[in-house]
């Protein structure tokens, strides 16, 4: 493709611009993914030089160290009591010993780990126990594959936290010998404890939230990106039948070609289809109708401003899931709409119009509705940033003679598409993932008869969130599909956030507009 | 003469202009009588319907043959009032221990500039493109290994939200952006900790946002239905209003739960909106600055 110098794109004609803008947008993408592959190899060999740096520093700090020093590599804190520093000392020491308390119990880290290999070696069976000086055969409980997957896991969390904290440990034998070394006296316990609400008060405030988010976010997510590598589903629930690894299957079953338009590749396509155009219209739809309303609502001259912001302000406080229900069977056969046509006379009983029974129908109808939820919002934005348009810009535009079409597309239009960007982006991966509009107005239906993948029913209107939900739901919980599902649409979001945020303008040049 | 002419000329353009602008605000009267009429008619249905005595499905027309309260006495009879105030217990957990994390997080992200900062917020980001509904049945079997799911579901429920409530600190994020650090500056120089510049100086000018984490907080759980329903499942007291009216609306109730729900629909709406249109221009400054910082 040629490239045209400044100079030679502003001779340009409009049309010409935007084939030449577009082009470079589609000729831009190859060069983006591979500076992506790049910056992640990039990201690797900075983990492995770092690595290998902590390991020589930690050799060094070994070598050149006092005693104090070297039995603080294997009794932690010991450097730091013997240092005066006793609260930081026994805190080391703490979590050493409550570490190693619980790798050797009896049902402690060691055990989990062990298991983690096979997810358990045997369900529940039947043993020889004795009882009133009898042997009897009873059913005894055997392995728990969730729980070992789930505690495994855990361990592994642990360990990590463990070796953090005696390399930290380590480090702090060697920054106190330094300041020693300089005839500055260390910090007391005291001093610690105040640096705790002032100089070091993020790790105070930081805390709460962090474990939150560790223990019912991240342990979930590496939880459930295990489960697509194992055969977990209802008839293998782990407690009455064991599950165990399977590798790649699941993703293999996911990619098969072979069985035709009965499987779930088929499924997965047509699906991600529907996905990204839902996508794209309930997004931009959205965004020009929003924009348009707020622009009549802030006309000069438009009375009521309030009145009117307020009606539609109103309809967001509404919790969505009356909204959407009462809508969903507002459209429904025998909804409110059909029910009144018939008593108008328009249509006939058995004439109905298909809302949710015509796949076409379904789609328009849900992508008209989703308009309905989320104008207000759009308006809101809009609104907030119309105002914040320069005035000047307008009036000397008016004074050049363009007409209020020209004001839109030169002014108001980049204004807004520039302030914006980020937020069109986060609103597509957004939508993406719009699980209660789908769920609420169609569970996904009408069913689309012509693929079947052996679990839950595929949908017309089924987005793959919705469709993820369905797999752990109904068809024999195919929790191990829902999970590759889940970690696909991990991809899909990532690779178009990547891509879409490095060409968007507002963050290439971030200066342009001020 | 021709001075005479010309002012001729731009009277006559300027009554022309006013013409056609009082022809284009005309239309856009028209649209937006519209489109008020079209956003609010399905909730004036709504409350119509809550109030028809005399067929308890959906019928073909609006206004009530019979008036009457008898939708709102069989909400009072049924397990309505604990989903109710089930709901209302997380709404308001919810909404004071949410707003504690996401101000902590937020405040932290904005002010502090510490090692691990900007990878830490990578590290969210990322976490946040996974889509959430696969947690949810690891978070089910948790829960129900700690008790808290089925009738005690209310404090799990709580649990899960705030506990992964860190994950949302843009907006809040993107308000401490705003206030200038020189104040926390000017504050250190004198003698204030951290802490203290904090609870005496950021806190007192984060009013608008602290109200409008709280509002949000508070709204969100009103609405959840998916992961309520799988924590609560079967058993109808650890229900929230969601959960328990949605079955009004499936096939073999809608015929005799329809107006029901309406009538519920009303008293689970009218407090939220209420509370939202009194803190309406909290809500406002939270969505645009939101949108606008990304």
């Amino acid at each position: 493709m040629k490239r045209y110098s400044d100079l030679e794109y502003l001779r340009l004609g409009k049309w010409e611009r935007f084939v030449y803008k577009l082009q470079s947008f589609f000729v831009a993408i190859p060069k983006k993914l591979w500076q992506l592959i790049l910056s992640i190899g990039r990201f690797f060999k900075k983990i492995g030089l770092g690595i290998a740096k902590e390991f020589t520093d930690i050799w060094l700090t070994f070598k050149d160290g006092d005693w104090k020093t070297k039995t603080s590599y294997l009794v932690m804190g010991f450097g730091n009591i013997a240092r005066g520093q006793v609260l930081r000392g026994i805190l080391f020491l703490l979590f050493e010993i409550v570490f190693i308390g619980y790798m050797v119990l009896p049902q402690g880290g060691a055990y989990w780990l062990s298991k983690l290999g096979s997810l358990g070696d045997q369900g529940p069976h039947k043993e020889m126990v004795q009882k009133y000086g009898q042997w009897v055969e009873t059913s005894v409980p055997g392995d728990n594959s969730f729980r070992i997957l789930l505690y495994g896991v855990l361990t592994i969390f642990f360990i990590i936290a463990f070796i953090y904290t005696w390399r930290l440990n380590v480090k702090q034998n060697k920054i106190a010998e330094g300041i020693l070394k300089s005839g500055k006296p260390l910090r007391s316990g005291k001093d610690d404890l105040h640096s705790l609400v002032d100089d070091q008060f993020h790790k105070t405030l930081l805390a709460l939230p962090l474990t939150g988010i560790l223990i019912f976010t991240v342990l979930p997510i590496v939880f459930m990106v295990l489960v697509a590598f194992t055969n977990y589903d209802a008839e293998h629930d782990g407690l009455n039948n064991l599950f165990t690894w399977v590798g790649m299957d699941n993703f293999n079953t996911m990619f098969n070609w072979t069985a035709g338009g009965k499987s779930y590749s088929a499924a997965f396509g047509e699906i991600l289809t529907w996905t990204l155009i839902w996508a794209f219209f309930a997004t931009f739809t959205n965004y020009f109708l929003g924009m348009l309303v707020a622009m009549m609502i802030n006309k000069k001259g438009i009375n009521l401003k309030k009145l009117w912001r307020t009606v539609l302000v109103m309809t967001i406080a509404i919790p969505q899931f009356i909204s959407l229900l009462y809508v969903s069977k507002m459209f429904a056969k025998n909804g409110l709409i059909n029910l009144s046509l018939i008593n108008l006379g328009w249509i006939q009983t058995g004439q109905e119009l298909p809302f949710w029974e015509d796949p076409t129908w379904a789609r328009i109808t849900v992508i008209l509705i989703n308009i309905w939820i989320g104008i207000p919002y759009l308006m809101l934005i809009a609104t907030g940033i119309l105002m914040n348009i320069p005035a000047d810009l307008y009036e000397s535009a008016r004074i050049d003679g363009a007409n209020p079409v020209q004001q839109f597309t030169k002014i108001t239009l980049p204004y807004m598409l520039f302030i914006t960007g980020p937020y069109l982006l986060t609103s597509f991966t957004g939508n993406m993932n719009n699980f209660n509009v789908i769920y609420l107005l169609t569970g996904g239906g009408p069913t689309n008869a012509s693929i079947s993948t052996g679990g839950a029913a595929v949908g017309h209107t089924d987005l793959l969130i919705t469709w993820l939900f369905k797999i752990t739901m109904e068809g024999g919980n195919k929790y191990y599909m829902a999970s590759v599902v889940g970690i696909l649409v991990f991809l899909v979001v990532a690779v178009i956030s990547l891509v879409v945020y490095g060409l968007l303008p507002s963050i290439k040049n971030e200066e342009d507009f001020q | 003469m021709n001075n005479k002419t010309a002012e001729i000329d731009r009277q006559k353009r300027s009554i022309g202009l006013k013409a056609s602008a009082r022809i284009s605000n005309t239309i856009i009267y028209i649209l937006l009588v519209i489109i008020s009429f079209i956003w609010l008619l399905p909730f004036i249905f709504i409350v119509l319907q809550s109030f028809r005595c005399e067929v308890t499905g959906p019928v073909g027309y609006v206004t009530p043959k019979v008036w009457g309260l008898d939708n709102y006495k069989r909400l009072l009879e049924c397990n309505f009032k604990t989903w109710y105030l089930n709901t209302f217990i997380i709404a308001l957990c919810v909404a004071v221990l949410q707003t504690i994390i996401v101000l902590c997080m937020s405040y932290t992200l904005s002010r502090f500039r510490f090692k691990m900062r900007g990878g830490l917020m990578r590290f969210m980001l990322i976490l946040g493109m996974f889509p959430g509904m696969l947690t949810m049945i690891i978070l089910y079997r948790v829960l129900k290994d700690l008790g808290l799911t089925q009738a005690n579901a209310v404090p799990g429920l709580i649990l899960v939200y705030v506990a992964s409530s860190g994950m949302g600190y843009y907006v809040s994020k993107g308000f401490f952006d705003t206030i200038p650090k020189s104040l926390d500056e000017a504050a250190r120089v004198d003698g204030a900790t951290r802490a203290q510049v904090l609870t005496k100086i950021i806190l007192p000018l984060a009013k608008p946002i602290v109200i409008y984490t709280i509002l949000t907080a508070f709204m969100a759980p009103w609405g959840d239905f998916v992961f309520a329903r799988y924590i609560a499942f079967g058993t109808s007291s650890g229900y929230n209003v969601a959960v328990g009216m949605f079955d009004w609306l499936s096939k073999d109730q809608i015929g005799s739960w329809y107006t029901t729900f309406c009538a519920g629909g009303v008293i689970v709406a009218l407090p939220v909106t209420i509370l939202f249109m009194c803190l309406q221009k909290y809500y406002v400054e939270g969505v645009t600055g939101g949108a606008v910082k990304g």
